[in-house]
């Protein structure tokens, strides 16, 4: 108690020198903790974004992750209405699950016949409603929303596009796309006539879309290849384009309801789904949830292997991006957490300089060199407590002000502005592992100089002017 | 222990006994012999005064009776024990628990008041808080600072904080006191005055003083002088014997 009580008021002794290294190893707090909140949030954003598109778990075909692409239908889940009576009915999953639903996954083409363009798309049939009640999901808080689906309530017929698939297919200005404009060179067909089918479908609509643009649903075509492996053709009813964010998937991106979906796929036999997702109300009940799914599919497993995977196993980049900020926030860390070391270093070596006498002094009335450590490495520990818990009062303070200043700012891969957040309040371990982190630097660069004071010549140290 | 029962069992046996001590300081390839092969005995509660020029080796030889400097050749016994044969911490304790320090410029710790200062070395003895509650203002009257309690250091005067400092060293009841020059950065009269209080505290705690000076005035306040130069005693005095080796 006494050394403590010594090594604060030798702090309060040299006010301006003990405050000056408060506030560097304060900035670097503030520094830490503000980044951390920002990364944090990143990962809350997109956590929130996968789990609104895909739910945290989705049972699928034990190979469709990895070969589904090729030919989604193939790897259809048989009696998937069955395995959803299952988990609805299923005493523990009831609790925790807050939409489970099925999706099928088909690629294609979609043509827009009339302007003689079309293109390879990439698709999914959801049930609307079950889709736009995932995009609510917020355990986060978080102040962006996701805009709710065109596809609830649209026709039966009804499909939502890619930003990009509408511009390749010439529908920019009936969606009214903004920043869409006109080749110089319109496509023209310059492949084999279409078949009699499709030409006909074409000519029905054509003149609809082409009559009053924007204000007339634009028709396209699509084709897909039947369970039986025979090309089948629908017409589509595009309601909205939707900018997915990135060109690449923007450029395939195409969805439809399931059940016009399935019929395209399925026609009369019985319909699939490629994935059920799997919605929670919260993002720490995947390991029970997943655990009860795997035994709740023992059941349906015997015709057909089953997975069950989690949204950071259906998206690897999550996971990669994640690990960068992680790797990004260590490597800022240790920058600050090196600067904070040679402040204290220093000031802690001018103390010690300055104080040679009294160690001296010290050292002569009795105290042992383990006394003269411990009160040098208290004082660096005082000064690195302070310094933690100021950085950590301004961060709070400073996050708070950053959060409501309405600061707007766009993601890589989103498509709306979102609001500039560092989540710092509640993030009890970034704030309490930063600050004993900060504590322990300070303490350890505390120690050279409070050896250095211990190892002194009693005699020496006495002479010293 | 009360001071009249404490009067009545003065150790007869000397506080410290210094055999053919020699010290030499090496300043790169020189070498300064500072002690050269002394012999001093310093009798229990007595005020021992070293007299001699700067330079002669007084500081050297008080450090070397403080167990703060150790000798290079010789033996040292202080308070009948061998310190030559102590480890750093086992000496650190054994200050600590034996030998009060005054130094020239007082060395009080900055942040404590006069008060925590005395109570310092009670606090590294671990003495309860409520003997040191006992012994603290006890020192305080004595050295007449019972109303300077709360003040700090910077607060008081060159002769008040020597005042302190005599109450610090003797906290703990040691066997022997060492004092540098304790008046040196004092004028006459408040040396004479910290002299004088020394010297009561002699006769009222019992203490060994062992005090080092070049000026021939403190020679009145002493029972014992040894004289130094060069780093050999010149001779020594005890008061009411004229011989001198």
């Amino acid at each position: 108690m006494m050394t403590f009580n010594l090594a604060l008021r030798n702090l309060l002794r040299n006010r301006r020198r003990s405050l000056a290294t408060l506030l560097a190893m304060a900035i670097g707090s503030v520094a830490i903790l503000l980044f951390g909140g920002f990364k944090i949030n990143i990962g809350y954003e997109m956590h929130t974004t996968h789990v609104r598109k895909d739910g945290h778990l989705q049972i699928q075909h034990r190979d469709f992750y990895l070969y589904g692409s090729g030919n989604p239908t193939a790897y259809g889940i048989t009696d998937y209405k069955k395995i959803l009576e299952a988990i609805q009915k299923d005493e523990v999953l009831r609790d925790i699950v807050v939409v489970a639903t099925p999706a099928l996954q088909f690629g294609g083409i979609a043509g827009n016949y009339a302007a003689s363009v079309s293109r390879t798309v990439i698709g999914n049939g959801f049930v609307a409603e079950d889709a736009n009640h995932m995009r609510r999901w917020n355990d986060f808080g978080l102040r962006s929303s996701a805009p709710l689906s065109a596809m609830e309530g649209a026709p039966a017929d009804a499909a939502v596009v890619g930003t990009g698939v509408a511009r390749v297919l010439h529908l920019c200005e009936a969606l009214k796309i903004e920043r869409c404009p006109k080749p110089e060179k319109q496509a023209t067909a310059s492949g084999p006539s279409l078949p009699d089918d499709i030409a006909q479908l074409s000519l029905q609509e054509a003149p609809a879309a082409a009559a009053m643009p924007g204000t007339v649903v634009p028709k396209i075509e699509v084709l897909v290849v039947n369970a039986r492996g025979a090309p089948n053709v629908t017409s589509l009813s595009v309601v909205r384009a939707e900018d997915q964010g990135i060109k690449e998937l923007d450029e395939v991106s195409m969805i439809m309801h399931l059940a016009k979906l399935q019929q395209l796929v399925y026609g009369a036999a019985p319909p699939k789904a490629t994935s059920i997702m799997i919605q929670l109300r919260h993002s720490d009940q995947i390991q029970v949830a997943r655990a009860r799914l795997v035994t709740l599919l023992a059941g349906f497993t015997a015709t057909q292997p089953l997975a069950v995977l989690d949204f950071r196993e259906l998206n690897p980049f999550f996971v990669q991006t994640m690990l960068m900020f992680d790797t990004i926030f260590g490597f800022v860390f240790l920058l600050i957490g090196g600067i904070v070391l040679f402040t204290v270093s220093n000031t802690m070596n001018t103390t010690v300089v300055e104080r040679t006498v009294e160690i001296g002094t010290l050292r002569a009335i009795g105290l042992r060199r383990s006394g003269i450590l411990k009160l040098f490495v208290v004082e660096g520990a005082l000064l690195g407590l302070a310094g933690a818990l100021l950085g950590a009062v301004l961060a709070l303070v400073l996050s708070a002000v950053l959060n409501q200043s309405g600061i707007l700012w766009l993601p890589p891969a989103s498509v709306a502005p979102m609001p500039f957040t560092v989540a710092v309040w509640g993030e009890t371990g970034m704030i309490l592992g930063t600050t004993i982190g900060l504590i322990l630097i300070a303490t350890i660069s505390a120690w050279w100089p409070a050896y250095r004071a211990a190892r002194l010549d009693v005699v020496e140290a006495l002479r010293h002017v | 222990m009360t001071e009249n029962s404490a009067k009545q069992t003065v150790n007869p046996l000397p506080v410290a006994v210094l055999t053919q001590v020699e010290k030499t300081y090496h300043l790169d390839s020189i070498s300064v012999p500072v002690i050269r092969g002394v012999d001093v005995i310093v009798r229990p509660a007595c005020f021992t005064v070293l007299l001699g020029p700067s330079g002669s080796g007084k500081t050297t030889l008080l450090n070397m009776i403080g167990c703060i400097d150790k000798p290079d050749k010789g033996e040292i016994i202080v308070a009948g024990c061998k310190v030559g044969d102590l480890t750093d911490d086992a000496l650190s304790d054994f200050r600590a628990k034996n030998i009060g320090f005054i130094f020239q410029n007082f060395n009080l710790l900055p942040v404590l008041s006069a008060y925590e200062n005395i109570e310092y070395p009670l606090l590294l003895a671990g003495v309860s808080a409520q003997k040191r509650g006992e012994r603290v203002p006890k020192l305080l009257d004595a050295v007449g600072l019972g109303d300077k309690a709360k003040n700090l250091p910077g607060q008081l005067s060159g002769g008040q904080r020597q005042r302190v400092a005599i109450a610090r060293a003797l906290a703990r009841k040691p066997k022997l006191v060492i004092a540098d020059e304790p008046t040196a950065n004092l004028d006459s009269q408040t040396g004479a005055a910290i002299l004088a209080l020394m010297r009561r505290m002699v006769e009222r705690y019992h203490v060994s003083f062992i005090f080092s000076s070049h000026d021939p005035e403190v020679l009145k306040a002493a029972d014992d002088t040894i004289f130094l130069k060069d780093g050999l005693i010149q001779g020594t005095r005890r008061k009411g014997v004229e011989a001198a080796s």
